[in-house]
């Protein structure tokens, strides 16, 4: 949020002091460059920053992946689901089990493939995915809230699934997961050791680029898709199924597709969780999970990639620091002095945030900073137009009725 | 056969109790289109207010009172947000409703913490029997009180001006206002029904056989979601079906453990979800539910 209000900070001064030029010229130059000075810095982070921010970093990335899938579902196509905690699971339980080695764990026999964690990874990925497909016929057949129940099912269902199919998951107790590991490099504290400029790159730095690059290639491709044809039928199909099939857009289809693409995201996201972790239990994957991911979405805006990973940064790293500086917060603390324990204080916020959006700003944080920026944008000239924002596309933005088709029936 | 009987009795009276809280469920979606996910959590209060207050006041009392403090959330739930928010598109509502309910989960978890709170029903643990086939009491005064409610809900609908006006702005909101009927009472009052039913459902749902107030109860309120979706979202009847064969499809499941055994431990309680998704399959609005139908 806070780089895209310098962005239009600096844009507007400079259309300010050299006059005509338009301002959409000014921004297209500082654009790239804040781009690249805010990955320089991420990239940079490692080098300066100590392990907690970095695992809360890894986190966030993963949280991001996942929020930006849900919200391609939820915020796009218009199709409100809430097993994305189980498609998450999927793609864990994948991974722990492909690249995990077989063994006994307590009283528990696991087995495992012992397969390269890339490949793990791929096929957490897939097998989400496929789970997604499976699903998508039932859901197509569905509308709105009667798939947003359905959904929950799934749930219940993955949960009960990881409590009892023991050899696989771990059962109850969880198993741990595999560290990743990339043609021969692990991500891991040693082998090899590794040095960059004096400071140590142990786990916590690794994973930080690991996560770095996957969330960018999940943010790039997601940009990309709703920009495309796919993009725009989605986004017709959550505004009015029966205009999108007069457009052509094959309705069945397409929602199988977005729940494939949903669940890919979420299995990956799934596959991050379980790195970030360290190890997978069944209870990390319940209802609260798709809440989570639910608040994620509405906080940053619904339909934004953007609000997609402000949501995630916000929801994922909030219980976090509250638990690392609960003495400084006041009302946070110890159950036992009286205060809240940090989750419950971030609960509490996610929970008054998620009605005030709903309430006063149903575009959320993306909303928010585009009304900013907009502002910020228009005062020299009063002459450029405030840019749409990325979501116009929330979902209870007047729904457009299908007045056209009426008005060519007679 | 004595176990197939029990287990059905068991199931009925369980249905019974899913039933009330899917009837609440149908009414807040009739009345203002919500799907209300804040149910869980009115459940929990209604367990926990009667639970607390019955040690000062006296059991009846604490039921009347937890039964008021339930009504009373439903109701301020429903003027300061929902009622703010008419109009606007189905999944905000449903997840504006999954906002106030982790407000209210969080707070009633952080007060239970970790001890188990009694409600001290005057009818005790014992069980029922006719011959061999077994209930507890705590569930046959549930199945009957259910009855007697769900019955008298029933007949409100059908002729008290209040089911009227809310069966004509569930059929077309528009017009029934034009009529004069005030669309934020009806929903208001959809509202506190419900929670009267949800809070009488909690008070028998943490007696015998369950151990008292626990966050389960919490858990129980979802099973009761597919339930309302099963019997179809806009459909009262459904609501009844709906929790009667959720609730004899888990007590059977439950009962039969041991043959099901190949299915994993506690797998009674994914029964309701695995019933509602088979039903969706082949009726994609519920048994009962209208289909929607799209005009060009």
């Amino acid at each position: 949020m806070s780089e895209s209000t310098v962005i239009a900070d600096s844009g507007a001064q400079r259309s300010g002091v050299s006059a005509p030029a338009p301002a959409g010229r000014g921004r297209s130059i500082l654009r790239p460059l804040l781009l690249v000075a805010l990955l320089v810095v991420l990239l940079a982070l490692p080098l300066y920053v100590e392990e907690f921010w970095l695992r809360t970093g890894f986190a966030v990335f993963g949280a991001a992946v996942g929020a930006i899938g849900l919200n391609l579902l939820v915020g796009n196509a218009g199709q409100l689901s809430l097993a994305h905690a189980f498609f998450l699971a999927v793609g864990a339980v994948s991974y722990v089990y492909v690249s995990g080695e077989p063994g006994g764990l307590g009283v528990a026999e696991l087995d495992g493939l012992g397969l390269p964690p890339i490949v793990g990874m791929v096929v957490g990925v897939l097998l989400a995915g496929l789970a997604g497909l499976i699903f998508s016929p039932l859901a197509a057949r569905l509308r709105g809230i009667y798939l947003g129940v359905a959904s929950l099912a799934l749930v219940f269902i993955g949960i009960h699934v990881l409590n009892a199919w023991t050899p696989v998951t771990g059962g109850f107790n969880g198993r741990a997961a595999p560290n990743f590991e990339l043609f021969g490099f692990t991500f891991g504290n040693r082998d090899p050791e590794l040095y960059v400029l004096g400071v140590p790159f142990r786990e916590a730095e690794r994973l930080w680029y690991l996560g770095l690059v996957l969330a960018l290639l999940a943010y790039w491709y997601a940009r990309n898709l709703l920009r495309s044809r796919p993009g725009r039928a989605l986004q017709t199909l959550r505004d009015s199924e029966v205009a999108a099939s007069v457009m052509g857009v094959n309705v069945q289809r397409y929602k199988a597709r977005i729940f494939l693409v949903s669940s890919m995201y979420a299995g990956l996201a799934g596959v991050m969780y379980a790195l970030s972790i360290g190890s997978i239990a069944p209870e990390s994957f319940g209802l609260e999970l798709s809440i989570l991911y639910l608040a994620m979405i509405v906080l940053g805006g619904l339909g934004s990639v953007n609000g997609a990973v402000l949501g995630a940064l916000f929801v994922s790293a909030l219980p976090l620091v509250f638990q690392r500086y609960a003495d400084l917060i006041p009302f946070v603390g110890d159950r036992g002095e009286g205060g809240l324990a940090a989750g419950e204080a971030a609960r509490f916020l996610f929970g008054l945030a998620i009605v005030l959006v709903i309430l006063f700003e149903p575009a959320g944080l993306a909303g928010i900073a585009n009304r900013i920026t907009g502002r910020v944008r228009r005062r020299p000239g009063g002459r450029v137009t405030e840019h749409p924002p990325d979501s116009s596309s929330q979902s209870n933005a007047p729904v457009p009725s299908d007045k056209p088709a009426q008005g060519s029936t007679t | 056969m004595t176990q197939f009987l029990s287990l059905l009795l068991n199931g009925l009276s369980l249905g019974a109790l899913y039933a009330l809280i899917a009837l609440g469920f149908v009414i807040i979606f009739k009345a203002s289109e919500v799907v209300s996910f804040t149910h869980g959590s009115l459940l929990l209060l209604g367990a926990y207010s009667i639970a607390r207050l019955s040690d000062s006041i006296g059991f009846l009392p604490a039921v009347l009172v937890g039964i008021l403090i339930t009504a009373a959330a439903a109701f301020v739930i429903e003027r300061l947000i929902i009622n703010r928010l008419r109009g606007a598109a189905v999944i905000s509502l449903a997840i504006v409703t999954i906002g106030v309910d982790i407000i209210l989960l969080t707070e009633l978890i952080r007060r239970l913490g970790s001890d188990i709170l009694n409600v001290p029903h005057p009818w005790g643990g014992e069980s029922f029997r006719v011959g061999s086939v077994g209930l507890s009491q705590n569930r046959l005064i549930a199945f009957l009180v259910a009855a007697v409610l769900i019955a008298l809900f029933f007949v409100a609908f059908k002729y008290s001006s209040w089911g009227i006006a809310m069966r004509a702005s569930a059929e077309d909101g528009e017009t029934a206002a034009l009529m004069g009927i005030r669309q934020g009472r009806v929903s208001a009052l959809a509202w506190v029904v419900a929670g009267v039913l949800a809070a009488v459902a909690a008070l028998f749902l943490v007696g015998s056989p369950t151990p008292g107030v626990t966050p389960t109860a919490y858990a129980v309120a979802l099973r009761a979601f597919p339930a309302a979706i099963l019997g179809g979202l806009d459909s009262t009847g459904g609501a009844l079906a709906g929790g009667l064969l959720i609730g004899i499809a888990e007590a059977m499941a439950a009962g039969y453990q041991d043959q099901l055994l190949f299915l994993g431990r506690g797998f009674s309680a994914v029964v309701p979800f695995i019933v509602m998704i088979a039903v969706l399959m082949f009726r994609p609005s519920g048994l009962f539910g209208t289909k929607e139908l799209t005009r060009v």
